[in-house]
């Protein structure tokens, strides 16, 4: 039970951050490009995710020994997770800068007006590209993590509702406040996601290795909570780094 | 080389770029980490201490490998 609640928690979370970051794209496309092309470009490309879910998944799930599975399935959550969680420890600590969605739509909207003329036919081909390989690309980290945690619980069709629920929710919520993505935490779900599927990950090894996890489950929450820990630590320890760096220039420039 | 070439390089390097990228410490120690839950799989305590806190140190080393350095 408690994994499953994190599991629908971690695959909407993750879900939901990839969604902001296609729905950037979308809606740049849309207000350039035209709207029919892009939603239609959106459409397709989930339409193609959702095939690939049920063409690699169902038979993942039947044909391959669980426990082979889930440490393969869990080296892959480790590969995602230790990624997420080390950007945004480097994001949180000031090392790098925020992920920032205003950036990606300028930038983008600034490449399709330039990319040819505005007064276009009621379909157009660049517009509905941008927009299918903006949803495939962000969309095929979210089918990974579906069939990663989906099968290796074998919870197939929940981590897909949970993923179809944040692509409704985000998407949904993104088309009425259009622009206002960049207000959306990201960093702060990223860290989360990060974390859960890390959490995952060293658990599903585990497992598939046969190491016996104390309290079963319920030892995911502990995984939680410790990668949780060392995530502040690791934020904190950096911040002073970027501190005692900023003395130190201040200092010489005396 | 063909299309059907083209497709594996192009397949080959998003899978490539997908796992390792730009951290293959981090596609390294999670071979680590796999190595050692399958090695250390009857010795139950210290598999369990051992898989997180190995997480923990390849995270932390990598990120303090990709701080500012100006």
């Amino acid at each position: 039970m408690t994994s499953t609640i994190v599991l629908v928690l971690a695959v909407f979370a993750a879900s939901a951050v990839e969604m902001v970051e296609a729905l950037t794209i979308v809606v740049a496309s849309g207000t350039t490009r035209g709207w029919r092309s892009a939603l239609e470009g959106a459409a397709v490309a989930v339409a193609v995710l959702a095939v690939i879910v049920g063409a690699v998944g169902v038979p993942l799930v039947h044909l391959v020994p669980i426990d082979a599975l889930r440490v393969v399935i869990g080296a892959l959550l480790l590969v995602l997770g230790l990624g997420w969680l080390r950007k945004a420890i480097l994001r949180s600590s000031g090392h790098k800068a925020m992920h920032d969605e205003d950036v990606v739509y300028a930038k983008t909207v600034a490449e399709l007006a330039t990319a040819g003329d505005r007064a276009r036919p009621r379909r157009d081909a660049l517009g509905f590209v941008v927009a299918f390989k903006g949803v495939f690309l962000e969309g095929m980290e979210v089918v990974l993590i579906v069939l990663s945690l989906g099968s290796s619980a074998h919870r197939l069709g929940l981590a897909a509702v949970a993923a179809a629920a944040a692509v409704l929710v985000v998407g949904g919520a993104g088309l009425l406040v259009t622009r206002q993505l960049s207000e959306v935490p990201e960093n702060t779900m990223k860290m989360a996601v990060g974390i859960m599927l890390t959490s995952f990950g060293a658990f599903w090894v585990g497992e598939g290795s046969g190491v016996h996890w104390p309290g079963s489950d319920l030892a995911i929450l502990a995984l939680i909570a410790f990668f949780c820990v060392v995530a502040a630590v690791a934020i904190a320890a950096m911040r002073r780094v970027l501190t005692a760096r900023a003395g130190v220039s201040t200092v010489a420039d005396r | 080389m063909g299309a059907v070439g083209r497709w594996a390089t192009a397949f080959g390097r998003f899978w490539w770029d997908f796992l390792v990228g730009d951290t293959p410490e981090l596609f390294a120690g999670v071979l680590v980490v796999v190595a050692t839950a399958l090695v250390l799989r009857h010795e139950r305590v210290v598999a369990v201490v051992l898989v997180p806190l190995e997480c923990a140190a390849f995270v932390v080393a990598s990120a303090y490998r990709g701080r500012r350095r100006d």
